[in-house]
């Protein structure tokens, strides 16, 4: 089943610089209905307000990190099957474990490129 | 029958006592004060006066505790020599001073390439504007240089990140040698002002009013003129 390349994707990061990196290498790959969300509250408000299709969150933020952000969706019962890639510099073994732990999709370590993100959205949807 | 012997002056006790460094006990006293004059003492009451001497000292002073007391000396003068480097190399001023100016340069540099790189990805933004009403050979080579910029900007969330670990870092060396202050009380001050030059082995920490003497390096955004700025001093003097 091909992916809709129109569903909706939220970005989550507290560094502006990065939600726009995310944003256009998203939209080179075709994805361009893309909301954002600087800090994992807000995050969580919009992922309750509105379906989304996949959740793109750092790891380093505060107060509510990117896992905590992670355990929260994966706590709630309408939103723990939307699939969630962890996008981080953190790239210790005990943090790639702790997110796998809290139920993460995938996992991006930064700096990374386009086609990583694709990688990773494959993994996740299948070819597109 | 003991042979007597003529003491002329409590002198000659004297020197054993003087070596011992420490006061005469009460028995000691007393005989002492018996010696004081010239009178005849007999061997028995002399080894009784020695005895008493000696042990009145029993348990005062051994060789272990002479040595621990040497140790402690050395340490406080160690301690002591410690304290006055620290003075020397002003530590209050590490606290309110250098350490603020280096998170402020950090802070500097991470709003400068922040600044830097919006703006390289306005540009490419605008380029791949532009890039759609070219031919498609043209507009894909367009938009796949616009995707490389993109993904080389990540160095601004990374770089930002570490610059972010080390002002930390910083900030908890400003919290310890502020405790350290605390701990020592006046005591930094005095010292500084009784020693107010670093000793040779201790550099002498770059105060952030040094860079006045400099002319390169840049200015943190606030301190620093605009080109029109400069221009127009440059203008008032005709």
């Amino acid at each position: 089943m091909a992916v809709d390349k129109n569903m909706p994707i939220l970005i989550v990061d507290d560094y502006k610089t990065m939600l726009r990196i995310i944003r256009n290498l998203l939209k080179q790959l075709g994805f361009d209905n893309v909301d954002e969300a600087s800090d994992g509250s807000s995050a969580l408000q919009r992922l309750r307000d509105k379906p989304f299709g996949l959740v793109i969150s750092d790891w380093n933020m505060e107060p509510m990190t990117g896992l905590q952000l992670l355990k929260e969706v994966r706590a709630d019962a309408k939103l723990k099957h939307i699939p969630f890639i962890m996008v981080t510099a953190e790239s210790k073994t005990e943090n790639v474990i702790a997110a796998k732990e809290a139920g993460v999709t995938n996992y991006i370590v930064k700096p990374f490129n386009a086609e990583t993100l694709k990688q990773k959205m494959v993994a996740v949807f299948g070819n597109f | 029958m003991p042979t007597r012997l003529e003491m002329g002056s409590a002198g000659k006790l004297g020197d054993a006592g003087r070596s011992m460094r420490r006061a005469p006990s009460a028995a000691v006293a007393a005989g002492l004060a018996t010696v004081a004059q010239p009178v005849a003492v007999s061997r028995d009451e002399l080894r009784s006066l020695v005895e008493a001497v000696i042990g009145s000292l029993e348990g005062d002073l051994t060789g272990s505790d002479l040595k621990l007391y040497t140790e402690l000396e050395a340490l406080a003068r160690f301690i002591q020599t410690a304290k006055q480097e620290i003075a020397a190399v002003r530590p209050d001023t590490i606290r309110t001073e250098d350490i603020p100016a280096a998170a402020d340069e950090l802070d500097a540099v991470v709003g400068a390439t922040e600044e830097a790189t919006n703006l390289i990805m306005d540009t490419c933004e605008q380029l791949q504007a532009l890039a759609g009403g070219l031919d498609e050979q043209a507009r894909t080579q367009i938009e796949s240089a616009c995707i490389r910029i993109f993904e080389a900007c990540n160095f601004q969330d990374i770089t930002g990140q570490r610059i972010s670990k080390v002002v930390r870092t910083l900030k908890h060396i400003e919290e310890r040698v502020a405790a350290m202050l605390d701990a020592f009380g006046d005591e930094i001050a005095r010292l500084q002002a009784q020693q107010p030059t670093a000793p040779a082995s201790v550099p002498p920490v770059k105060s952030a009013n040094a860079d006045s003497a400099l002319l390169h390096g840049p200015q943190l955004p606030e301190d620093a003129k605009r080109q029109d700025e400069i221009d127009a001093i440059l203008a008032s003097f005709g």
